[in-house]
């Protein structure tokens, strides 16, 4: 069986945000690290590439330097690292999604897993995004697969509980916790995946028009989040403090008892 | 010249979702603004009483888009019969509540309308006769305001952020036929956990047990507190990762974004990841019996203490309160 991996990097939780002289996002000396939902996603492709004796091929739309995530990937067991370098370009979700089909599209596949979410934008779209642009069925927030042929159940979560939704391959899925444990790479995948180069393909090679790939969202301003000030820890014994706390919470906000 | 602001009705079992309220009652204020109609677009079943309590918010008018195959919510149907009324009719904008199913349809809608999608938006604002949305990045350590180029411009809004403001209105009904085309996606077996509480991503009032809480059984301390409040439990990824609560119930980072006017931690130390989840809380009121934990750092309110000793203090100081009231 064929599996594509769409992954890319994020800032690590810990990173300490500032901006830019033009008020965005510095990225300078961030950590990155493999967003963890994609490293479901990855895990979930080993898994089947074990069971089906398939290939495992990670893609990523990011410039060259932020390759560690793919290396990782190749690390635990993928077998191909595939970057698709946009340059200067302005990307968007709507471009990215509307790359990654160009060249997965190019590509044979059964399969594409990603995580439901980036933990930096939070945005979930990517991944539903390929799917409607490969025009393939797309599951999201799966934390079971059962794969019978080119049958797959796929167990995903609803807002108090799951549903179990059939579809047909080739389709996409993207992963929730609770999918897998990732596995660790071992010294040896990290080393074999040092030497393994990453394929680099260049926006421009792509062959797509400049207004299929503009992005179509414009961002305004960027502001970092005031920080939320440590409050009043009331001192007292246990029944006058919490009879305090409850009076200062009610003066704060309104709570309906 | 007037386009539309549409607003996706989320709805299950004849309920509409508190989500689609909140979101209209803002799109009011900026239809109000921009001089444009705010449309409410139900798809799949209506009854009397849902279009009733669409009137009661401002609507100026409703699509309906009946279909028994869209009784409920599959990813294909459901897309192929927003995109054909987006196509047909035209939009500004189409607003979804951003929920699960809210977050499947935006991102398909928008790819097949080659369209831009801010997701789980906590503000609208009209710049320049332009509709900007403001929404948070980075675990909330930042927010962007950010603008489409095309139309419609399609943004998922968080719950529990507008108020639901009611303002009776007489809207127009246009009921339309539209085709739910080929839907891959066969729902074979659903499971719910039937809950009197709130689902914690709509709550008013969280309650969460961190690692603290040392066992899952001591969750029902924390369920007591939570019913007084009428609000929701969650957990910590320690106590889930501990096999103490299921992960359905874990907010931060890796688990849910909550949003309530009371945040009560018990026992959570306070992890970067933790707040991620539950930074938008209005007020946060933390118990620990770790002077040093992180929590205190960001809490409103704290309370350094034994939560075994101090949340059934909590509940029975909220009951005298309420039964006083």
């Amino acid at each position: 069986m064929k599996i594509i991996v769409l992954a890319k990097q994020t800032f690590d939780t810990e990173a300490k945000l500032k901006l830019d002289n033009n008020g965005r996002i510095d990225g300078q000396g961030v950590k990155l690290i493999l967003n963890p939902y994609d490293e479901f996603a990855v895990e979930e492709g080993l898994r089947i590439k074990e069971k089906t004796n398939g290939e495992v091929t990670v893609i990523s739309v990011d410039q060259e330097q932020n390759k560690d995530a793919l290396i990782q990937a190749v690390a635990m067991g993928a077998d191909e690292a595939v970057m698709v370098v946009p340059g200067d370009v302005e990307l968007d979700e709507y471009s990215t999604a509307t790359i990654l089909a160009k060249v997965i599209s190019k590509m044979e596949y059964d399969i594409i897993l990603g995580g439901f979410r980036a933990i930096d934008d939070g945005s979930c779209q990517v991944a539903g995004r390929v799917a409607e642009s490969l025009n393939i069925p797309v599951v999201n927030m799966i934390t079971e697969i059962k794969i019978e042929n080119d049958e797959v159940q796929a167990t995903r979560d609803i807002e108090g509980g799951s549903e179990v939704i059939e579809v047909k391959l080739p389709a996409v899925f993207t992963a929730q916790k609770g999918l897998n444990e990732p596995r660790y790479p071992s010294m040896k995948g990290i080393m074999k995946a040092r030497k393994k180069p990453v394929k680099i393909i260049r926006l421009g090679e792509l062959g797509l028009a400049e207004d299929q790939i503009a992005a179509r969202v414009k961002p305004v301003s960027y502001t970092l989040a005031e920080l939320r000030m440590a409050g009043t820890v009331i001192q007292d014994e246990p029944a006058k403090a919490v009879s305090q706390a409850v009076k200062l919470i009610l003066e704060k906000v309104k709570v309906v008892i | 010249m007037t386009k539309g602001i549409w607003v996706f009705v989320e709805h299950r079992e004849n309920l509409i979702k508190k989500v689609v309220f909140e979101t209209l009652s803002e799109a009011r204020k900026i239809a109000d603004q921009i001089e444009d109609e705010l449309c409410a677009v139900l798809v799949g079943k209506s009854d009397d009483s849902m279009v009733e309590s669409l009137s009661e918010y401002g609507v100026d008018k409703i699509y309906l888009a009946e279909n028994d195959v869209l009784k409920t919510f599959t990813t294909d149907g459901y897309t192929n019969v927003m995109s054909d009324l987006i196509k047909r009719y035209e939009p500004r904008a189409l607003l979804i509540g951003c929920t699960i199913y809210g977050r499947d349809l935006a991102a398909q809608v928008a790819q097949r309308l080659a369209t831009g999608l801010l997701t789980d938006c906590t503000g609208i604002e009209v710049i320049d006769s332009q509709l900007v949305f403001t929404r948070p990045i980075y675990a909330g350590k930042a927010t962007v305001k950010a603008s489409c180029k095309t139309s419609p411009v399609i943004a998922t809004i968080r719950p529990n952020t507008f108020a639901a403001v009611q303002n009776k209105k007489d809207p127009k009904i246009v009921k339309t036929v539209t085709d739910c085309g080929n839907i891959r996606q066969v729902v074979i077996d659903a499971v719910r956990q039937v809950s009197q509480r709130p689902e914690l991503t709509e709550a008013n009032v969280v309650v969460t047990g961190g690692r603290g809480i040392k066992g899952p059984e001591n969750f029902k301390l924390l369920e007591e507190l939570a019913d007084v409040l009428g609000g929701a439990v969650g957990a910590s990824r320690a106590s889930v990762d501990a096999g103490w609560a299921p992960h359905s119930m874990q907010v931060g980072q890796t688990g849910k974004t909550v949003s309530p006017t009371l945040y009560i931690a018990c026992g959570v130390s306070g992890a970067i990841q933790h707040f991620a989840g539950m930074s938008s809380s209005k007020c946060i009121f933390a118990i620990n019996n770790d002077p040093e934990a992180n929590i205190f750092k960001i809490a409103d309110y704290g309370i350094v203490g034994d939560l075994f000793e101090v949340v059934p203090l909590l509940t029975e100081e909220f009951k005298k309160l309420k039964t006083s009231s």
